[in-house]
């Protein structure tokens, strides 16, 4: 069952490096993280990779394995051939720190300018109550695991530097249609999606929901009803309080 | 090394898990400057795979469920070894931390009306646990996690803490390394808050990930604060079994609270051949009362399948030995033939997902195979119950590293709340503590230098050992020796040969440099990880009975006198030194809600 597999990995850091060569053993039902691991395990003790879970849930290990954006935890290797050569680098949106490991700062600081949910004030704990359908569609936002596989991917930012400090990137924009679409959110986030987030840059190419590992709708679900929102009631601020609670297509009723 | 990078605060909480994201919350809400200090990423921790739920007694779903019962369950759960104390404020503030998580944008499943669902789990007498689908866990740190950020508290990520620094008998401080470069960094801060979870990676086959090298037990340990009930690990009765790089990960508990049901090679409902006198009361002891339970708690008794871990997973492990497993040597979990497709998909998507995945196995048409999996440290820092205080003026411990809580034994959901609950506590008495002092105490430069000297030391020696080698030999001593069925020359062995790893440890070296590391890191993670298993290992030898998570082959019973005592470690030397102690007694009026029958 077993056979020896070859691996180019990319080792090197912010000052460069290059894909170095491995012969390593692979068994049967094993991961590309598996792999990963013997490498470093066995041959080279100092390879950086980033991973927590081992099963999908906790968005650590993204890198792009024989050119495509993976969590290398959910890529088996029986889908690659023994003879395939198979080549892992790291995701080529953010900085490289070393080996398989990025800078992920940028998500980090574009999180942290969004508005945090915004309950009525009056509205104390233990009150909430919401009904399943209409807390459905955050729900499925929510079951992001931050793997920023769609912000690697983003031709917005993929290769232009020069727009991350007007763009956010799918996961963020998402994080915005998640809070707008929550039953008890009072905040307007629309100026800030669409000035400060760049939601305009986006095109709908759908690369995003492509690579999502959790399946997401983000372009359907997400990123479109945001541009309908953006553009139906730009800078009617009244309008738009009235339409976030009356209107059964923007935020539902209450349980 | 006066040049080191250095913060100063007054409450530095170690860890980013629930408990952690829940004490700096706390600890800033009181007007302490607060920072935490994380290994992974934000957002990464432990806590993010926690799949089942929450356990609050809200009476959501069933409206006789109270506090006393979900204390009640908790105890029998633990086997009465619980710190009766906190699990009676456990079971009273749990609803309230919940209801917090929902005002600060939770959004979990609901009832039809319109509150919080809840769900049932092992050992739970009424559907008790809050839940999203089977991603609870990363609903709770993404909600605590976004409300840690929007309250602009500090967090160093990937920043491993290798080190407590002291003032006298008190906490001053905490030293640590920057993982992406390697260089050192001081936190001064009077309190520090442990919440750096447990110890899964002592164990070859673990549902935990590499962060679980019991850092947070060691440092409490070396810093003079006590551990107790370190001989109780659950093994959590499903994990996966093939293909082999999957052995361990984690099958929710959910999928037996949805309505699975354990087999064996010959397709018999086991469970109900191992149902113990302890919870015979109130378990079914028919197939048919069994399955009516799902629509009528009330009338019926729980099916044998939701019995504690302990108890499943020693019931697994017994029909495996005896021969009738499944052909990956498990046993076989069934829901597919139990639910429909529809509502497996729904109810466990990402059970269904993780098997589509990494077994290629669709379960809702085939049984997925199963067997226990290292998955919880009962034991931990031994803490005052309300303020969680160590015996270390300054050191405060919330979450899988605290112990006393569950008892021998944890139950399902169990975890998730006492995170929040204990989480609170500490961070809230860390801050009164920090913020009450006349003056700030200080931290020794010979302490850093020490502290440097240590970190750099695998870099000195160039014929040590792998580092990683040295962690695949532990792993397997401990899961031959330590593991779910323990006896005493099994025993006497491990700790002889954790003797011997003392010499290995100290002469691993690792390649390369300082920039980011994993090979250098595990070889100072191996340090924590050998003194916890020399606690496990020394108190596992002690308690001559079988109870909750700690069973002995040659002590099967419960023992009524050891059913008053826990064990004590702390560091003498090099090694740990244990010791027997008096559990608290319970006042009456808790005593009297053991005395009802139990149906
Ligand atoms: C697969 C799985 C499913 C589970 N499901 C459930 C469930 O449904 N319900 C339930 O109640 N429980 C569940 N549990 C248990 C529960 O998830 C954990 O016990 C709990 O999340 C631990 O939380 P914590 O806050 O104590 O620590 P963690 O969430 O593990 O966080 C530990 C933190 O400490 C940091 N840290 C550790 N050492 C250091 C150091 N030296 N320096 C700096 N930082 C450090 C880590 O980086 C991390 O941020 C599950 C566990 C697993 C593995
Ligand atoms: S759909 Fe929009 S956000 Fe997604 S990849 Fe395309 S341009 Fe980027
Ligand atoms: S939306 Fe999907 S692809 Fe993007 S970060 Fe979240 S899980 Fe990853
Ligand atoms: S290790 Fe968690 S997603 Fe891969």
């Amino acid at each position: 069952m077993s056979y020896e597999a070859t691996f180019k990995v990319w080792r090197g850091n912010a000052d460069g490096g290059a894909f170095q060569d491995y012969t390593v053993a692979v068994n049967e039902g094993e991961v590309v993280l598996d792999i990963i691991h013997r490498i470093q395990a066995t041959q080279a003790g100092d390879l950086a990779v980033r991973w927590n879970c081992k099963a999908g849930k906790c968005g650590s290990c993204s890198a792009e394995v024989n050119g495509r954006p993976r969590l290398m935890c959910m890529t088996r290797m029986s889908t690659f051939t023994e003879q395939e050569t198979v080549t892992v680098n790291p995701i080529r949106t953010f900085p490289i720190i070393k080996d398989l490991v990025t800078d992920v700062s940028y998500n980090y600081e574009k999180a942290a300018q969004i508005q945090a949910f915004t309950p009525p004030a009056d509205v104390k704990p233990g009150e909430f109550r919401m009904q399943q359908v209409d807390v459905e569609r955050s729900q499925e936002f929510r079951k992001c695991i931050e793997c920023y596989l769609c912000q690697n991917v983003c031709h917005v930012i993929r290769d232009h530097e020069e727009n991350k400090p007007k763009f956010a990137g799918p996961r963020f924009l998402m994080r915005i249609a998640e809070l707008e679409m929550h039953p008890y959110d009072t905040a307007d986030r629309r100026k800030l999606a669409q000035e400060d987030f760049g939601l305009g840059f986006c095109n709908i190419t759908k690369c995003c929901t492509e690579v999502c590992p959790e399946n997401i709708h983000i372009t359907d679900n997400a990123l479109i009803p945001m541009k309908e929102r953006v553009v139906d009631t730009k800078y009617d601020p009244l309008g738009f309080l009235w339409r976030k609670f009356k209107s059964p297509d923007s935020k539902r009723s209450r349980g | 090394m006066s040049e080191i990078e250095r913060h100063a605060y007054d409450v530095v909480v170690i860890g980013a898990g629930g408990s952690g994201l829940r004490a700096a919350i706390e600890a800033h809400e009181q007007g302490a400057r607060t920072a935490i200090v994380c290994k992974s990423l934000l957002g990464k921790a432990h806590t993010v795979m926690a799949e089942g739920g929450i356990a609050a007694a809200m009476g959501n779903v069933w409206e006789q469920d109270n506090w006393q019962v979900h204390f009640r369950d908790t105890m029998r759960g633990g086997k009465m070894l619980n710190h009766w104390r906190m699990a009676q404020l456990h079971a009273q503030e749990a609803p309230d931390r919940v209801y917090e998580l929902e005002a600060w944008g939770a959004l979990f499943d609901r009832t039809k009306e319109g509150k919080i669902s809840q769900r049932d789990f092992g050992g739970h007498r009424y559907a008790r646990l809050a839940h999203v689908g089977d991603r609870t866990g990363l609903e709770m740190i993404r909600t605590l996690q976004q409300r840690a950020v929007s309250l602009g508290i500090d967090v160093f990520m990937e920043c491993t803490v290798t080190q407590l620094l002291k003032d006298g008998d008190r906490i001053a401080g905490a030293f640590g390394y920057w993982r992406e470069s390697g260089r050192f960094v001081c936190f001064e801060a009077p309190a520090v808050v442990l919440a750096t979870g447990g110890i899964g990676k002592t164990f070859q086959i673990t549902s935990n990930s590499w962060e679980y090298t019991g850092d947070g037990h060691a440092l409490a340990l070396r810093a003079g604060a006590t551990l107790i009930n370190m001989e109780f690990v659950q093994f959590h009765p499903t994990g996966m079994v093939w293909p082999p790089s999957v052995r361990g990960i984690l099958i929710t508990e959910s999928v037996r609270g949805e309505g699975g049901v354990l087999r064996n090679s010959e397709n018999k409902r086991f469970m109900f051949d191992y149902i113990s006198e302890y919870f015979k009361q109130e378990t079914a002891d028919s197939e048919d009362e069994a399955d009516r339970w799902y629509g009528d708690h009330v009338n019926n008794r729980r099916p044998p399948e939701l019995l504690p871990r302990d108890e499943v997973a020693r019931a697994i492990n017994s029909e495996v030995k005896a021969g009738r497993s499944s052909p990956h040597g498990g046993v076989f979990l069934d829901v597919a033939t139990r639910r429909s497709a529809e509502d497996i998909q729904r109810r466990l998507p990402s059970m269904y997902h993780q098997f589509k995945e990494l077994a290629d196995v669709d379960i809702t048409k085939e049984p997925m195979e199963v067997a226990p999996t290292c998955h919880y440290v009962m034991g931990g820092v031994e803490v005052d119950p309300d303020t969680a205080q160590s015996i270390v003026p300054g050191l405060y411990a919330a979450g899988e590293v605290a112990g006393g809580m569950h008892g021998s034994n944890r139950l399902g959901g169990n975890s998730l709340s006492d995170l929040l609950v204990f989480g609170k506590r500490a961070g809230e008495y860390a801050a009164q503590y920090a913020t009450g002092l006349d003056a700030r105490p200080a931290i020794a430069d010979a302490d850093l230098d020490g502290a440097g000297r240590h970190a750099l030391a695998p870099f000195e020696s160039d014929s040590g050992e792998n580092p990683y080698t040295v962690h695949q030999d532990l792993q397997k001593t401990m899961q031959s020796l330590c593991g779910i069925i323990r006896k005493e020359e099994e025993l006497r062995q491990a700790i002889d040969v954790l003797q011997e790893y003392k010499q290995r440890v100290p002469h691993t070296s690792v390649e390369g440099n300082r920039q980011y590391n994993p090979g250098w890191h595990l070889a100072l993670d191996l340090y924590n990880m050998l003194l916890v298993s020399e606690c496990l290992a020394r108190a596992a030898l002690e308690r001559t009975e079988s109870r909750g998570g700690h069973t002995r082959e040659d002590f099967p019973q419960a023992d009524p006198v050891w059913g008053t005592k826990n064990i004590v470690c702390r560091a003498e030397g090099d090694g740990v030194a244990i010791a027997a102690q008096p559990l608290p007694e319970m006042p009456d009026e808790l005593k009297k809600l053991f005395e009802e029958p139990a149906e």
